[in-house]
């Protein structure tokens, strides 16, 4: 019985589950109305999502989104790599926690913040420098490159922490360079997580409004900015139609990921089990 | 090809230490310098709106520092300091509202068969990977006076005119579960996936009856998972602009929202930036907090993975 879950705990369970999916189900039923009015039925029409397809302004924001958030998550990977070999392997390294108070601190410095301070910062470089020349596309990459290798870092580090590293001192023993061993061995090992990470830091460069509406300058409004200001007015069957179809488009790919990795793991612990491979001997 | 190859032979370790550190000096560190700079500044018509704070002009160094930016958030304290205490108590009742639904689900998952638990995993996951901003809108068309919520009671004659759903407490809660239940559900589970069922059934079979066991076992051995949690959800939660800006009314203003006034609608960047070291020392204490039991937690971890090691 202990194992079990009462009643109480079960219906505030079904009800937390409810808060996270009603709105979100509600809102996809009503992007097919036919009808202006939110609140009235009537009839199944897919019309809005056609109307969408030939927003321009959507779509333009739509593209801009895309190319910002594939950079910073390229980026964000490529330093949340190097952040986490940093942890993981150089072991204590000058001014290491100076790097982990600054790879930790992004990750729970409010957006308003972190929003405000990097304008004041391109501001500041463009009077000293010259440089960035007014803002848009490069800095909102520059700024979701900034907290987007924060949590890159974070996903990595779990899995370069398992890694095991006698298969990398035996390339080193039979001769093999440190870069090369890196390339050849260690990243294809810690790829899962690699590619996680860089996920990971596409949703929240794709998803953030506060950080990209300090550092956007005229003409770079990304999709959420473009959303936001449209949702300020009130709900319309085409913000409707736009968010059914992000949201199902992002829910699909976790569930299929999941199904993957789940399959995965569960074919190395049957393999483990028939003693077929597996390391922890 | 062979010269960048020998260059990252000799010199890998270091780049691998100062890229991303110099990254983040440059574009974490000096802004928080920056900001920190603006709000002693005096505000003032032109690009940047603000006075330098320091330079060299005709007559040599000078310096223009003045605490009037501060002065202005007492001065007007309806404006400034009263939504900074909204922020704090609204954060607070979300975080333990979150506690409420977060922990039966955590633990539902925990207790449930393996494969049932990765499909509430992703359930817990999902929301987490879609955009707050179309959630906190999707519950829009939910709360609104003329809102599915209310059509539906109007319609089953439950109610006879719409209920005021929209820009009250009711809303900003609501929303800040939508957003922020996930974030406190994964570290419950994570302790309570580690109980030891034993444990359990040891107690009950000696007598011990379901709230006897809650109340010596489970709670004691999942207060890290609350503690991180909570964490999780009360910082963000402080800060928070979108939920208040969409869901809040007048007496739901929150610190975020009046910065994101102040910046962009009355472009007074210095008290802008004096309302952000404001944010800031309100979540210095939980920030550090979460630091320290963040590193105690890896300390930990690591001393499990040792022990493990060892015992192997």
């Amino acid at each position: 019985m202990t194992r079990g879950i009462s009643w109480p705990a079960l219906w505030l369970g079904i009800i937390g589950f409810g808060i996270l999916y009603v709105p979100v189900t509600v809102m996809v039923i009503y992007s097919f109305n036919s009808s202006r009015l939110v609140s009235v039925w009537a009839g199944f029409s897919t019309k809005w999502y056609g109307e969408l397809l030939e927003n321009d302004a959507v779509l333009e924001a739509l593209g801009k989104s895309l190319w910002v958030a594939v950079n910073a998550a390229t980026l964000s990977t490529v330093f949340g790599v190097l952040i986490a070999l940093a942890f993981v392997r150089l072991g204590n390294f000058r001014f290491r926690l100076l790097l982990s108070a600054l790879a930790s601190m992004p990750l729970v410095m409010p957006e308003v913040v972190t929003g405000l301070s990097l304008l004041l910062l391109f501001i500041a470089m463009e009077g000293l420098l010259g440089w960035p020349a007014g803002r848009g596309i490069d800095t909102i990459i520059i700024a979701h490159t900034t907290f987007g290798m924060c949590f890159a870092a974070v996903v990595v580090q779990s899995r370069l922490r398992d890694f095991d590293m006698s298969i990398e001192e035996a390339a080193a023993d039979l001769g093999a360079r440190q870069p090369y061993i890196f390339f050849s061995i260690t990243l294809p090992v810690i790829a899962p997580a690699v590619i996680a990470a860089w996920l990971l830091a596409f949703t929240l460069s794709f998803d953030d409004l506060v950080i990209a509406s300090f550092v956007s300058g005229p003409g770079s409004s990304t999709l959420p900015i473009v959303v936001f200001s449209k949702v300020r007015l009130g709900v319309t069957p085409e913000i409707n139609a736009l968010a059914t179809i992000m949201i199902l488009l992002v829910a699909a790919s976790v569930v299929i990921a999941s199904a993957i990795i789940y399959r995965n793991s569960a074919g190395r612990k049957a393999a483990a089990a028939t003693g077929g491979s597996g390391h922890e001997s | 090809m062979a010269a960048v190859r020998h260059f990252l032979t000799r010199h890998g370790r270091r780049l691998v230490v100062w890229l991303p550190l110099l990254w983040l000096v440059v574009f974490f560190a000096l802004p928080l310098v920056e900001v920190a700079q603006t709000s002693f500044t005096e505000p003032r018509r032109g690009i940047p709106p603000f006075a330098p704070l320091w330079g060299f002009g005709e007559d040599g160094f000078f310096t223009n520092f003045n605490l009037e930016n501060y002065g202005l958030l007492v001065e007007y304290s309806q404006d400034y300091l009263r939504p900074a205490g909204n922020s704090v108590r609204l954060a607070f009742f979300s975080t333990l509202i979150c506690l409420l639904f977060a922990y039966p689900m955590a633990w539902w998952i925990a207790r449930s068969s393996p494969s049932h638990r990765a499909i509430l995993l992703v359930l817990v996951m999902l929301p987490f990977w879609t955009s707050s901003l179309l959630r906190i809108y999707a519950l829009i068309g939910l709360l609104n006076t003329n809102g599915f919520i209310n059509s539906m009671l109007l319609q089953l004659g439950l109610i006879e005119a719409p209920i005021r759903m929209m820009q009250t407490d009711f809303s900003i809660y609501m929303g800040m579960l939508l957003t922020y239940l996930p974030l406190m559900i994964l570290p419950l589970y994570a302790v309570m996936i580690r109980l030891d069922d034993d444990l359990l059934d040891a107690a009950a079979d000696l007598g011990a009856s379901r709230v006897e066991v809650f109340r010596t076992i489970v709670l004691p051995l999942t207060v890290p998972g609350i503690i991180a949690g909570s964490l999780l959800v009360f910082i963000p939660a402080v800060g928070e602009f979108v939920i208040p800006a969409l869901l809040g009314g007048p007496e739901q203003v929150m610190i975020g929202k009046v910065l994101w006034t102040e910046f962009f609608r009355n472009r007074d960047w210095p008290v802008a930036s004096a309302i952000a070291m404001l944010l800031l020392a309100i979540l210095a204490l939980p920030i550090i907090y979460a630091r320290y039991q963040d590193g105690r937690e890896t300390a930990l971890d690591r001393a499990e993975d040792a022990g493990r090691g060892g015992a192997a």
